[in-house]
């Protein structure tokens, strides 16, 4: 049989378990699979190898770098991004990227091999329990012990990987099942019996909510990641509720994109390295409108001081996002584009907000807030600057088609504070879990699916390490991406916190031994810059920028610059300090409280 | 009491009152599907006292289990929304807030004694209503059935009398009246 025929009519035919998975895939509409083969996934390997270039395999260096490529794919297209990777170890490297998409609510499908059924449970080379292990680090996962059940499992895996909170799924094959025969079924509109995440809001309570926002005095908009998964749809709506409204907003790490950096109500990110004006109309804000964020502790701070004052709508698609770690007047389970459209249609039909002197005043307040320009650092004329080098790159590259990813750190920190997004799908970075390492594989992962974009990863010399090898899979499949090293020698977050919570002593957070990053770029035949002098700068970007092969881009920076502004551990948004006020944390810290770290 | 912390977190809350609720949840009775609820359990750090499970309905591969959980009014909120993001779970029910529930345990007592001791043991097992289902010329098994207190009562009872060792199924819980959950 080949697999054209299969494709022209695939309803009810008999294949093996391999081609089911090429099959459902291309049926699913997946064009890029990002894997590692191995032994337990060969029969799909075959399949693949057989297939008529309906599916584009992108063979990774490391399987983490699969499922971090794959994230990328996913968050710059709004697509589930598909991997492929074997039984044992395959699956255990998975795991991280798992943990990751799970944190940050990203469509995953990962196929795992395992060994051969009869074999499972008897501790079989490369076996491991694969389902056991990604159970609490999937939103879902299956082993198939049946080939009958091969299709139908495929088609679901890919519904509940996009649907309602999205996030990983796994579906564990074994390779006897792989090789087994069954009859192909295309995929259905699913109603799943017990899964049926909610989407509309409950209209009464959207009403009760536009009567608190038209009686507000000092509103705020708290959105989230929530928002960008929704779809293009819900940051449309987002716009028109702000515009109209005219309430102040900002967003998390995770939101950033879906409200345009560039408009007078935008103010900055929120959180622990959040603006000044942003986190203190956090802190005075008599109405709170969470919608897609989940009361991270990276954006409450202290609980008991957060927002004392104020009431709380809380728009999530996940009920059990609400009252997780901050109890809300009105909690709204939906999905954020309907409820927004709710929202807007509400707000349009009624007569606009009551409170219309305390608004303006609440404006002139956040005007002062942001006056204190809680961002400003002082440059030099011989060192380059980090935030500098992350503004140098903005401006030189605003007017193009650009990507960001980053890694983690003071790095991404300044990236989400420096570059500005106006657009949603823009930004990739691991919010949740953290993840260093996962942007050079998030921008091959964004790269694919944006051939002509220019796709940065804004990385630090530490992270960048531990997936550095999937350098040779941008080379390869000639995506030409540019790791932009902003190189202080440091674990700089570590660094910072080290500095300013545990006397200086900087145990382990130097990166020593460093390579030559030019040379090391030139050993994967790429392209290798290196620049250390302000005055050089925009010309070595705009040399990056021309370059149409992937490039290391080691930009050495000033070693010991501080992320600020910066909440400090257990306080409370009113309680952030500045860069030039840098030595009074010294006075809050004390001994005794380290022993918490 | 955070000032001056150094940790990465915010501080742990306050503590709340720790309140006992009885959670029915009706599942797809697939392989794994008990390890997902118990998995969610300890990976959360929330209480398990009592666990029961068995597949009620046949045909639809349905099974029900029944959960007694403490925590703080917020933890239980958030156990009871957790079950329910689960994908093969269906419906959570909270037996300890949503009307008149039942609540029965049943326990198997064993009970070693001689002479008057023996007379005792059936005094009580009569008063408790429970049944003899095993009697050896040294010993008795007791069969009852009841809120969970009532069997902890009879075995404290049972427990200077000769009381070997206790084997209990776990709470079950149902709603009064005519609707389903």
């Amino acid at each position: 049989m080949t697999t054209k025929k299969a494709a022209v009519s695939a309803l009810g035919r008999e294949m093996t378990g391999a081609e089911m998975v090429i099959e459902a895939l291309a049926d699913q509409g997946v064009e890029h699979i990002f894997g590692y083969p191995g032994g337990a996934v060969l029969p799909i390997y075959d399949a693949l190898f057989q297939q008529s270039n309906r599916l584009q395999h992108i063979l990774v260096r490391h399987e983490q770098g699969a499922v971090h490529a794959a994230e990328g794919y996913a968050r710059s297209t709004g697509k589930v991004g598909c991997v492929l990777v074997t039984s044992g170890p395959g699956a255990t490297n998975a795991v991280t990227g798992l943990t990751d998409a799970l944190c940050d609510s990203i469509p995953i499908v990962c196929i795992t091999g395992q060994v051969p059924t009869h074999l499972i449970g008897n501790d079989a080379f490369q076996e491991c329990d694969t389902v056991g292990i990604t159970r609490p680090c999937t939103k879902y996962n299956y082993l198939v012990k049946n080939i009958a059940d091969l299709p139908g499992v495929l088609h679901e895996a890919f519904h509940v990987a996009k649907s309602g909170r999205p996030g990983p799924v796994v579906v564990d094959i074994p390779k006897d099942i792989q090789f087994a025969k069954g009859l192909y079924a295309k995929p259905k509109e699913i109603a799943h019996k017990g899964y049926q995440p909610k989407l509309k809001g409950d209209l009464e309570r959207i009403k009760a909510a536009i009567e608190m926002m038209r009686h507000a005095k000092r509103p705020l908009f708290y959105t989230g990641g929530g928002i960008i998964n929704s779809g293009p749809k819900a940051s449309e709506l987002l716009r028109e509720l702000v515009k109209l409204t005219g309430f102040p907003i900002t967003s998390t790490l995770m939101g950033l994109g879906a409200f345009p950096a560039s408009d007078q109500r935008w103010l900055g990110m929120l959180g622990m390295h959040g603006t000044w004006e942003a986190n203190w109309a956090m802190h005075d804000c008599d109405l709170m409108i969470c919608i897609g964020a989940r009361f991270d502790d990276r954006i409450t701070g202290r609980l008991d001081a957060f927002a004392p004052h104020s009431r709380k709508i809380h728009v999530d698609i996940d009920p059990s996002s609400i009252n997780k770690n901050v109890k809300v007047d009105l909690p709204i389970v939906g999905d954020c584009t309907h409820v927004l459209e709710d929202m807007v249609r509400l707000w349009r039909a009624g007569s606009g907000a009551t409170e219309k002197k305390a608004l303006a005043d609440w404006w002139q307040q956040i005007e002062k807030w942001r006056a204190r320009k809680s961002l400003a650092y002082r440059n030099t004329p011989d060192l380059i600057k980090p935030q500098y080098a992350i503004q140098r790159l903005y401006e030189l590259t605003k007017r193009r088609d650009v990507y960001i990813t980053t890694e983690v750190g003071q790095h991404q920190m300044w990236a989400a504070q420096f570059f500005h997004f106006e657009e949603p799908h823009r930004w990739m970075t691991s919010g949740g879990l953290g993840t260093m390492g996962y942007g050079l594989p998030a921008a091959v992962g964004v790269q694919l699916a944006h051939p002509d974009a220019l796709v940065i990863d804004i990385a630090g010399e530490a992270s960048v390490q531990m997936t550095m090898q999937e350098m040779s899979t941008a080379v390869q499949y000639r995506l030409p991406i540019k790791i932009f090293i902003l190189n202080n020698q440091y674990m700089g977050m570590v660094r910072q916190w080290q500095e300013l919570l545990h006397g200086g002593r900087y145990a382990e957070s130097y990166s020593h031994s460093l390579p030559d990053f030019v040379k090391l770029a030139e050993a994967y035949h790429a392209v290798g810059i290196r620049c250390d002098k302000p005055g050089e700068l925009d010309a070595a970007i705009r040399e990056m920028i021309g370059v149409k092969k992937p490039v290391i881009f080691d930009c050495v920076v000033d070693p010991d610059e501080n992320c600020f502004p910066m909440i400090p551990s257990g306080r409370a948004h009113n309680e952030m300090i500045l860069g030039d006020a840098a030595e009074s944390i010294d006075e809050a810290v004390t001994e005794a409280g380290k022993v918490m770290v | 009491m955070a000032n001056g912390s150094t940790s990465h977190y915010p501080a742990a809350p306050a503590a709340q009152g720790i309140e006992s609720h009885t959670l029915c949840v009706l599942v797809d009775n697939e392989p794994g599907v008990l390890a997902r609820v118990i998995g969610l359990f300890s990976g959360r750090g929330y209480n398990i006292d009592s666990l029961t499970v068995s597949e009620t309905e046949h045909e639809k591969h349905l099974s029900r289990i029944t959960i007694v959980t403490r925590g703080t009014p917020m933890v239980i909120e958030q156990i009871k929304n957790q079950l329910e993001r689960l994908v093969p779970i269906h419906r959570v029910i909270d037996m300890t807030v949503s009307g008149p529930a039942i609540q029965r345990e049943l326990a198997m007592v064993k009970v070693r004694g001689k002479g008057d001791d023996r007379v005792e043991a059936l005094r009580l097992a009569d008063a408790f209503r429970a049944r003899v289902i095993d009697a050896g010329p040294e010993s008795f098994v007791f069969e009852i059935t009841g809120a969970s207190d009532k069997i902890e009562s009879f075995v404290a009872l049972m427990l200077p009398i000769g009381l070997v060792e206790v084997s209990r199924t776990g709470v079950v819980a149902i709603q009064r009246g005519p609707e389903g959950m």
